[in-house]
């Protein structure tokens, strides 16, 4: 069974076609680069894949189950419980600490805020983000942003790891050392790993691209 | 590539064989084909003809003996010199990957499924490297020559993506 499928999906905003009936697998394991120009319909496919949005046609499933039909509460659960997502400048919350914002995760899986602080910090020791964990995010560097987003989509444990362009905003070093710790966790935990990306250097990280134009896969031709 | 001004260069640290330098090119260089026995040897006698490096003795280690080599003042003047100049950037576009493109939009009537495969091809040497570069206990020098290969491909697959979103205009052109 594969962990994501989307079936002839499409996806408008006004009379932007972002998707035109696209088809894509993912198998359990696998880390994909989603690659294509700007305005190919990259992250909206990552969007609907990962639960964000909706397409208006087609179908994604995850594992199995059809999830573009459930509601919004539904598909928050999912997210919360099965992925972890990470953008491109990191999204953190500016008022709460750094470790603050990696035990957020725990604390929306009603665990209790002592423990969900004493794992944030494992998890920022692990993306050797120590240093800054009482640190808020407007007082972090880029790397250091990535590496706390890192921590705060791995804290829970996914199924699935989605990761919008995270390393735009990176030096090619800086950057290669936020992937490598995001794959190495992923392998660590046997998580599938979807990477939205223009940057070759990036997809070349993936065992498999989907390479996007127009809203729809371009095979490689035998 | 300049094998000799390499030779030099190594031999400003002590005194070395043909072996020796022959091993320490590819070591230090580990991106780089590997240079051929005969290569070494010819390259050190013409610069002994040419009196940058001298014959200092002899050594023997567990098998033949072999001579040692060092460097002169003017080989040592020669490759510092070598070392201010600067690579002139290629005055002409000789790409192999230019010419297929051009002689699949004149015999096809399209790049677009080249371009694809040169794409995937590209990304699976891309893909090579990175695990090399990422690999337990690689050293500096093949982390930077990694690097090295990396940032030519990924010119090249930056390139790709603009012939395919330019390559109206070109056929528009050939055909006229």
């Amino acid at each position: 069974m594969s962990t994501l499928e989307a079936r002839q999906i499409e996806k408008a905003f006004g009379r932007a076609h972002a998707l035109r009936g696209l088809s894509a697998t993912i198998e359990p394991g696998e880390v994909v680069a989603i690659t294509g120009p700007s305005g190919a319909g990259k992250s909206t496919l990552l969007h609907c894949l990962s639960g964000i949005m909706r397409p208006e046609t087609g179908e994604v499933h995850y594992a199995g189950q059809r999830i573009d039909t459930l509601d919004e509460a539904a598909r928050t659960k999912l997210r919360r419980e099965h992925f972890g997502i990470v953008f491109q400048f990191g999204r953190l919350v500016p008022e709460l600490t750094a470790a603050e914002n990696v035990a957020l995760p725990l604390l929306f899986e009603r665990h209790g805020r002592e423990e969900a602080m004493t794992v944030a910090r494992a998890w920022l020791e692990e993306a050797g983000a120590t240093e800054v964990a009482d640190a808020r995010p407007p007082e972090l560097s880029g790397g250091q942003l990535q590496r706390v987003a890192v921590a705060r989509a791995l804290v829970t444990g996914p199924k699935v790891i989605f990761a919008d362009e995270p390393t735009g905003a990176l030096d090619s070093v800086s950057g290669e050392r936020v992937l490598s710790l995001l794959l190495a966790a992923a392998r660590r935990g046997n998580a599938t790993v979807v990477i939205v990306t223009h940057d070759n250097q990036v997809a070349a990280y993936a065992d498999r691209e989907i390479v996007l134009r127009d809203g729809v896969t371009m095979g490689v031709p035998a | 590539m300049s094998t000799g001004h390499i030779l030099l260069g190594l031999l400003t640290e002590r005194p070395k064989h043909g072996y020796e330098l022959k091993r320490e090119h590819d070591e230090r260089l580990p991106g780089a084909k590997p240079l051929a026995y005969g290569q070494v040897y010819a390259t050190l006698q013409r610069l002994q003809r040419d009196g940058k490096v001298a014959v200092t003795g002899t050594a023997q280690e567990s098998g033949p003996e072999r001579t040692v080599y060092e460097i002169t003042g003017e080989g040592t003047a020669d490759v510092r010199r070598w070392l201010t100049e600067t690579e002139r950037p290629a005055p002409y576009v000789s790409s192999p990957l230019f010419a297929r493109v051009v002689l699949a939009l004149v015999t096809e009537g399209s790049a677009e499924e080249y371009l694809l495969r040169q794409r995937a091809a590209h990304l699976d040497r891309m893909r090579e490297l990175t695990a090399r570069r990422g690999a337990a206990g690689a050293s500096a020098g093949e982390v930077l020559a990694a690097d090295y290969a990396l940032h030519h491909l990924d010119a090249d697959l930056r390139w790709i993506e603009t012939a395919r979103q330019r390559i109206d205009e070109l056929t528009k052109e050939i055909r006229s």
